[in-house]
């Protein structure tokens, strides 16, 4: 890995981004054991490397769209922690004014398109955002993460075939972290190598290492270019992995201890601190700092979200439709 | 005032609204090189080019989504189903993202576009191809449902619904294509939720909506030989359903009948009979009846085609029913 290709202010970034997802999604885990978080709550760990890897390569004006695991893109996209925590909470501050929940972060002006519910929903959706910034003739780019499950899905191919034959400005990005839920890819599929769906349809699609920010930059930095250049989609099969289990209430007992004890001695967050350190770009002493930083805004965002209302019960009728006074049948 | 057909109506609400917005596309099989399936997209491809009148590939529900994602980012789709049979595998992304998106982000993402095409039976086209959904969708709250009886109402309603700023499903019908109606050259809306009275009378209400409104008018005219006079009103939007209409209707004949293309249980028709005895209860002098297609699959023989549907005979009878004649 050539990582004098980046500069001390990428590799703080890129860490300072990480270790504000990591912290951020153990407080959550923590939060949700104290039932302050309910629903589903699907964690981040260890993937933290995609996200922070897409967001050096972007420009602001690009746009993403993901599942339902979206904690760290909405953070990544700049969205505060406190209007994430919030969110998780239920109360009206969130970033979909509790409305969505942990599934469903949303922000316009922080073009994240959300993130999706239904497994694979989001595919022909990010295509559609880019086709709409194709109409307009703007130079946006697209990114669509989905997870190797819902790679599977019918959707998918359905988009992959237009978003070529329009050209579409999109990246597709499967979030390939070994389990569909509990379903090891080997279980669902003849073809290991996810990457080589795209080919079916002559897309550029690469197989990439997730956890590397660096690796991930500069995938997805070729990919933007052919995007802005009218060149199309481009599939990226980023490999990574979760540590935790699909959502709070799976125990993962489909792997074993030893795949994840593998997979921590690559975690990303501690490979771009020892670059850190190795480089000399910053000291114990400056992570330490960091680390107090990241701190004090996760429990400021808890603080926060402790202390904001629930939305008032007449908001269920609100925001369901644009046209104001919408009928609704009462009983 | 001119007379033109169903399809050039829809056709002008298209033609209008695109060239009123520069946002406002339409996607979907056969709708630009072949001129539509039913011939509405006659010469728009012609007129706005390939970039506005796109032809796609047979994947409904790829396309769907593409459209509410094209929503998302600011554009106005108007997405057209060949049938609304083939809706059925887009379904995903009408119901959990087209409908949902608002209300999910906060009030971030309006989605206005518009789902049209035909539904109901069309003929001997079997099973597949003779259903109708306006129930299903019209139960979805975050969409809106309009289902058009004749070329008037198909262009004003066609032009809100573009219009609009939320979801529509706009569902037209093969047999009403080539019916003609009135329609002026002048530019008119009509707005979404407001049932019209097709006919006046004093003895009976019908209500119906879409292509059976046919067969509502067909039976009035029947039954005024007979000296019954019925009061027909077409619900035009099935959600939200004009309410108040039906209700001053039948405090006003005391009698109802529901008239619907569609499967009895939980229906149009089910709707209409629960608000009408909750709010209009001491007002009804009969039992409330409605004319639904028989509770099975639309089988191909002429045979079944007669016996399925509403018609003036089964329609005349609940009427009679209802007066206790």
């Amino acid at each position: 890995m050539a990582t004098n290709k980046f500069t001390k202010e990428t590799y703080l970034n890129w860490y300072e981004q990480m270790l504000l997802m990591r912290r951020f999604e153990e407080k959550a885990a923590q939060l949700y054991g104290q039932q302050k978080i309910k629903g589903f709550c699907h964690l981040y760990i260890g993937q933290e490397a995609v996200v922070a890897g897409t967001m050096s390569a972007l420009k602001k004006e690009d746009r993403l769209i993901t599942a339902y695991r979206d904690h760290a893109h909405a953070l990544a996209c700049g969205i505060s922690a406190k209007e994430v925590m919030a969110e998780l909470y239920g109360k009206v501050t969130g970033c979909s004014k509790g409305k969505g929940g942990s599934m469903h972060m949303f922000s316009k002006e922080h073009n994240f398109f959300g993130g999706h519910g239904i497994v694979g929903g989001q595919i022909p959706l990010g295509a559609g955002i880019a086709f709409a910034d194709q109409y307009r003739g703007g130079d946006q780019v697209t990114v669509c993460y989905f997870g190797d499950g819902a790679a599977r899905q019918g959707a998918l191919h359905e988009t992959f075939n237009m978003a070529m034959l329009w050209k579409l400005p999109v990246i597709f990005v499967i979030e390939n972290n070994g389990y569909a839920m509990g379903t090891s890819v080997e279980r669902t599929t003849n073809v290991m190598e996810m990457y080589k769906i795209g080919e079916s349809y002559e897309m550029p699609s690469f197989a990439v290492d997730g956890m590397q920010p660096e690796t991930v930059h500069e995938a997805m930095a070729e990919a933007a270019k052919r995007a802005r250049a009218n060149e199309g989609p481009t599939l990226l099969e980023i490999r990574t992995y979760r540590y935790r289990g699909h959502s709070m209430s799976d125990p993962a007992k489909y792997r074993t201890k030893e795949e994840v004890e593998e997979y921590k001695k690559k975690d990303p967050l501690e490979m771009v601190k020892a670059t850190l350190l190795s480089k000399k770009m910053a000291s114990e002493a400056d992570l330490e700092t960091l680390e107090e930083k990241i701190m004090a805004t996760i429990n400021e965002a808890v603080e926060f979200s402790e202390n904001s209302p629930f939305p008032d019960p007449s908001a269920l009728y609100e925001d369901i439709y644009a046209e104001p006074n919408y009928p609704f049948i009462k009983e | 005032m001119r007379s033109i057909q169903f399809r050039e109506a829809l056709k002008e609400a298209l033609n209008e609204e695109m060239r009123r917005d520069p946002d406002v596309f339409l996607m979907g099989e056969e709708v630009a090189e072949y001129n539509g399936a039913y011939k509405v997209s006659q010469g728009m491809l012609e007129e706005f080019g390939p970039k506005r009148i796109i032809d796609t590939p047979i994947a409904e529900l790829g396309f769907a989504g593409i459209g509410v994602g094209a929503a998302m980012n600011g554009l106005r789709p108007v997405i057209e189903f060949m049938t609304f049979n083939f809706s059925l595998v887009a379904i995903d992304q009408v119901i959990n993202a087209a409908a949902k998106m608002y209300q999910m982000s906060g009030g971030q993402f309006n989605i206005p576009m518009v789902f049209r095409g035909p539904t109901g039976s069309a003929g001997q086209l079997g099973a597949q191809h003779s259903q109708a959904f306006e129930n299903w969708y019209a139960n979805c709250p975050g969409l809106k449902v309009v289902v058009p009886s004749n070329p008037y109402d198909a262009k004003g309603l066609l032009k809100t619904a573009i219009r609009d700023n939320d979801p529509v499903i706009f569902m037209e019908s093969e047999q009403m294509y080539g019916d003609k109606g009135e329609v002026p050259e002048e530019e008119y809306l009509i707005p979404i939720g407001v049932a019209d009275i097709k006919r006046a009378g004093t003895d009976v209400t019908i209500v119906s909506f879409g292509k059976i409104m046919k067969v509502a008018l067909a039976t009035a005219e029947a039954l005024a030989n007979e000296g019954i006079s019925c009061e027909v009103i077409d619900l035009r939007t099935v959600r939200p359903i004009d309410y108040d209409t039906v209700i001053n209707s039948v405090k006003k004949t005391n009698r109802l009948v529901v008239v619907e293309e569609a499967w009895p249980l939980a229906s149009i028709s089910s709707e209409i009979a629960y608000m009408v005895q909750k709010v209009a209860f001491d007002h009804l002098d009969a039992p409330i009846r409605r004319v639904n297609t028989q509770d099975t699959p639309l089988g191909y023989a002429p045979t079944f085609v007669q016996e399925f549907l509403p018609n003036v005979e089964r329609v005349s009878k609940a009427v009679k029913d209802v007066l206790y004649r």
